[in-house]
């Protein structure tokens, strides 16, 4: 079975059809044609634009058997391919993209608050402008992702009410505050730190979309890493009230970094079936490893102390031992319960309440000029 | 110089050089510091990308006027320095960029006839006897083009959009409309920094103003307000209330740590 595709029709002779044009509307995918994107040879010049209606029905029988297509998609992902848009795909692999990706997307959006706290209070004119672009940027990563996971099927406006709504998830991390200016500084150095390290995988990600839209983020992250350990370096090599901003700021966002790589690998759900698809590489627990034998070393340098009374170097492993996460903590943010949630999206839902009135102008403008331009003509 | 040039009447001293690049800056400074409130907050990601860009180029023309201003000052202040510890009534803003956000509808607006002032100031700027204020009206006049052709897209299509967007961009245009008074009146920096040939004199800047509004008013079927002789005006230091609450929270930081490098 696993040789041939249904129907007899060698694997061999099944091709992918033509691209699609570059400016093509995905919101219009015919979800029967994204299933029809292998056909077999035989079924002779068979486009896009063509209805389905003139297929013969045992070819369309013959395209559309799911254990095939689904073989084929694993031996692509298995080849380190590429997975496009156009290509079928099980609808497994399209909604986990579509979770992952929004999620993404919707933490990036809601990531602008915390740090956007501090667009009118930074402490000097470089400062501010250095993140206002900052913020900017976590903004033009939410567009990128956005624009992923609309090749997806599913439109920006529907992503956004799933937010609002509460029924998406964004990163918890976001749900923690950011009273001082040191928290600027915490949330570059650390939690970009680690959706990074979570992120460079992903460049390497089998949906192209996704891999693509990957490579340009995580430039502009180590950017932002960077400068968020120099806020913190300046800090911790100021005066001593700069010193303890700097400490009490590691205190605050260290474990919870340290959770952004998600639950254990016993307890995480979704790890075997991503790992498979390519869209996963490495288990929570390997790259939370990597991002502590990263970091640690960081703090020392920095002269500031890690919260973590039982960390230690292990010689054996030549890695860093931490204590027991609180889990606990993790899923109570997750559950609503963390210092802002309820700010945050009361705040993304007020500013999308504030702009219905200017989005609904946008609309009637370009109507009106539509209607302008066909009375002209 | 062109025909249009104000004849140069007296040598520009260090004093005048410095207030002129203080008025300038604070003006951007001001304005950056409003527009930088929206961030994570406008009615669609666009926009919010699009008025943060706007804010780093006006922080940047900012930083500019203002480090040149503490140069030519000779007393070792710096950027932040003035920006972060002089008060209130050492601020030489015009007063129409102090105005708070409102609604998106009072920014585009406040944006709109700052944009559409700039575009000339910049212009005739470039030909400023002094070369730091020409450089800097050179760069500021290509990023002034994009600001203009944002807020006026959003002047059309609010004025011309539904009902809703129609009134309040006319409420934002009525209330705004008085402080451009200012921005032509005599008796301050500007019209001193004419004299000497630093930049164009405030009055002239008018007719090309009106040039680069009315259009843009009509084709949005806005009502243009009439003129009132408001006479408060930041060039010459006056603020009213705002002003303070949005220093109190851009100098938060210096006030409150006095004398750290950040």
């Amino acid at each position: 079975m696993l040789a041939q595709a249904a129907g007899g029709v060698p694997l061999a002779q099944l091709r992918y059809t033509a691209p699609l044009p570059a400016a093509y509307d995905t919101e219009k995918i015919d979800r029967r044609l994204v299933l029809c994107h292998i056909v077999p040879e035989d079924c002779g010049g068979f486009m896009y634009t063509q209805g389905l209606d003139s297929l013969g029905a045992d070819c369309l029988h013959q395209a559309t058997d799911a254990a095939a297509l689904e073989q084929r998609f694993q031996s692509k992902v298995d080849a380190d391919d590429r997975i496009e848009p156009k290509d079928w795909m099980p609808d497994a692999y399209r909604q986990t993209l579509i979770r992952q990706i929004s999620q993404h997307a919707h933490s990036e959006i809601v990531g602008m608050l915390p740090e956007g706290n501090w667009i009118t209070r930074a402490p000097s004119l470089r400062r501010k402008a250095v993140l206002i672009a900052k913020v900017q940027d976590e903004g033009g990563h939410g567009m990128y992702l956005y624009s992923a996971a609309e090749t997806l099927g599913i439109s920006r406006d529907e992503l956004l009410e799933q937010l609002l709504a509460g029924t998406a998830k964004y990163s918890s991390i976001f749900n923690y505050p950011t009273p001082t200016w040191a928290d600027v500084g915490a949330i570059g150095w650390l939690v970009d730190g680690a959706a990074i390290m979570n992120q460079i995988p992903i460049c390497r990600c089998s949906y192209g979309p996704y891999a693509r839209a990957m490579v340009r983020i995580c430039k502009e992250e180590s950017f932002h890493q960077r400068q968020g350990f120099e806020i913190m370096m300046t800090l911790a090599r100021g005066t001593p009230e700069q010193h303890r901003m700097a400490q009490d700021a590691l205190n605050r966002w260290w474990w919870p970094s340290i959770m952004m790589f998600g639950p254990n690998d016993a307890a995480s759900k979704h790890t075997a079936q991503s790992m498979r698809w390519k869209i996963k590489r490495f288990s929570n627990d390997e790259l939370r490893q990597k991002f502590i034998d990263i970091t640690v070393p960081q703090a020392e340098f920095l002269g500031l102390k890690v919260p973590d009374p039982d960390l230690r170097w292990d010689e054996a492993t030549q890695h860093y031992v931490h204590g027991p996460i609180d889990w606990k903590e993790f899923e109570e943010v997750l559950k609503g319960n963390g210092p802002c949630n309820r700010e945050r999206l009361e705040t993304r839902r007020r500013a999308h309440d504030d702009g219905r009135w200017v989005r609904e102008a946008a609309l009637a403008y370009a109507e009106k000029q539509r209607a302008r331009e066909t009375q002209a003509a | 110089m062109s025909a249009t040039a104000t004849p140069v009447t007296a040598a520009a001293s260090d004093d005048l050089r410095f207030r002129y690049a203080v008025h300038l800056g604070d003006t951007s400074l001001i304005l950056a510091q409003r527009l930088g409130e929206w961030v994570g907050h406008a009615p669609a990601l666009e926009e919010d990308l699009a008025l943060a860009n706007i804010a780093l180029d006006l922080l940047g023309q900012a930083r500019h006027l203002l480090s040149y201003a503490g140069e030519i000052e000779g007393k070792g202040r710096s950027e932040d320095d003035l920006a972060f510890l002089r008060d209130p009534s050492d601020f030489g803003n015009l007063a129409l960029v102090e105005q708070p956000n409102v609604d998106f509808g009072h920014t585009i607006v406040r944006q709109f006839l700052i944009d559409a002032w700039q575009l000339e100031l910049f212009e005739r700027l470039q030909s400023s006897v002094e070369p730091r204020f020409a450089e800097l009206a050179a760069k500021a006049l290509k990023e002034t083009r994009y600001h203009y052709r944002f807020s006026s897209g959003w002047m059309v299509r609010l004025g011309d959009g539904t009902e809703e967007s129609h009134q309040r961009v006319q409420a934002g245009l009525d209330a705004l409309w008085k402080f451009t008074n200012e921005l032509f009146a005599p008796g301050a920096v500007d019209e001193e920094a004419a004299a000497a040939g630093l930049g164009p004199d405030p009055a002239s800047l008018r007719a090309a103003w009106l040039a680069n509004v009315e259009p843009v008013l009509a084709e949005a079927t806005l009502k243009k307000p009439a003129d009132v002789s408001y006479r408060w005006f930041g060039k010459r230091n006056q603020h009213g209330e705002h002003l303070s609450h949005l220093l109190a929270e851009m100098q938060f930081m210096q006030r409150t740590y006095p004398g750290m490098q950040w």
